[in-house]
């Protein structure tokens, strides 16, 4: 494997920016629109991490998630944020942030990260050497996803069902009556 | 609001089979290159939110209904949880007892297969009727309308 770390270097530092602009803008448009550039930045540094399962997943749920959001935005009449820093928030994360990075320092600081992808752990040995064999997908990814945590799939699949049970009952009643007053 | 211009519509109409076909290879081949059920359902249901876009929500209504969209959301969803039953015949929940067939085919690896079209229509109609609810909300502000449920 080529050594790929300046690649995801520049895509990490255009994420944190376009995330700082996301945060910082004043523009509810320009902050959708940054978050998902740090969003299509991030399937890219899959695509350069070899997974491009989740390239494509997060590619087109980020394009769905754009059409959406701009949507929604577009539909309010105030899109402008006039709210102030909240300053107790903004200590409370830097204090966070500072005890999660000193903390980090302090137990990789004295054994070093290991090795990207090493050491292969033994429950995904198992699953990287029996794959193929065990299911005949030749995409590894279904088989561990779809065969091997198929359980876990079935969660996933609970959770999207019961949010969008959820979103829709609430966004029903209003849609009703929004729908009353255009036909009246 | 009866959807966008001339230009957009005409594309949008020759596009849209063109997306739907690329979704259902993204699910049907999801066990041999990548993809899946999810990725080529976000795809189906981004083909039918290009329709509500350019045409309006009438058109899009009138190929995939709500009524539709709610049952096949749930089909999806129970056909998953059926597969997964059907593991139990051979021994345990989520078992792989349908034939793994031959090595890099189609029609191979046992339920991933029926699994990835069961997510795909899933997430597909369920993406779809998100979007429609969200469509729904015309050119009203959220404080006119929480207002409104004051008064």
């Amino acid at each position: 494997m080529e050594n790929i770390a300046p690649q995801l270097y520049t895509l990490l530092v255009f994420m944190v920016v376009g995330s700082i602009i996301a945060i910082e803008t004043k523009n509810l448009l320009s902050a959708v629109i940054s978050v998902s550039a740090v969003g299509f930045a991030l399937s890219i540094a899959f695509l350069f991490l070899g997974a491009p399962d989740i390239a494509i997943t997060q590619l087109v749920v980020e394009v769905l998630v754009l059409i959406i959001l701009i949507r929604g935005t577009i539909l309010l009449d105030n899109t402008a944020i006039e709210k102030g820093r909240d300053t107790l928030a903004m200590v409370a994360s830097l204090i966070f942030f500072g005890m999660l990075l000193g903390f980090g320092a302090l137990i990789f600081g004295s054994t070093g990260f290991p090795a990207f992808g090493e050491p292969l752990m033994r429950v995904s040995k198992v699953y990287v050497q029996t794959g193929l064999p065990a299911t005949y997908a030749a995409n590894i990814v279904a088989s561990i996803i779809l065969d091997f945590r198929a359980y876990d799939t079935l969660g996933e699949a609970t959770v999207l069902f019961a949010s969008i049970l959820g979103a829709l009952a609430i966004l029903r009643r209003t849609g009703k009556a929004g729908e009353e007053v255009v036909s009246a | 609001m009866k959807g966008l211009s001339l230009i957009v519509k005409t594309i949008s109409d020759f596009v849209v089979a063109f997306i739907i076909i690329f979704g259902a290879y993204i699910v049907l081949y999801g066990h041999l290159t990548p993809g899946g059920g999810f990725a080529g359902g976000v795809i189906i249901a981004s083909a039918f939110i290009l329709l509500m876009l350019a045409h309006g929500r009438e058109v899009a209504f009138s190929k995939l209904g709500e009524r539709a969209a709610h049952i096949l959301d749930s089909a999806g969803a129970l056909a998953f949880l059926l597969i997964g039953w059907a593991g139990v015949v051979g021994g345990y929940f989520f078992m792989n007892v349908f034939g793994r067939g031959e090595q890099f085919r189609l029609l191979s690896s046992g339920m991933i297969l029926p699994a990835n079209i069961a997510i795909a229509f899933k997430v597909a109609s369920s993406l779809f009727l998100v979007f429609s609810a969200l469509a729904i909300f015309r050119r009203r502000s959220f404080r006119s309308m929480i207002e409104g449920e004051l008064r």
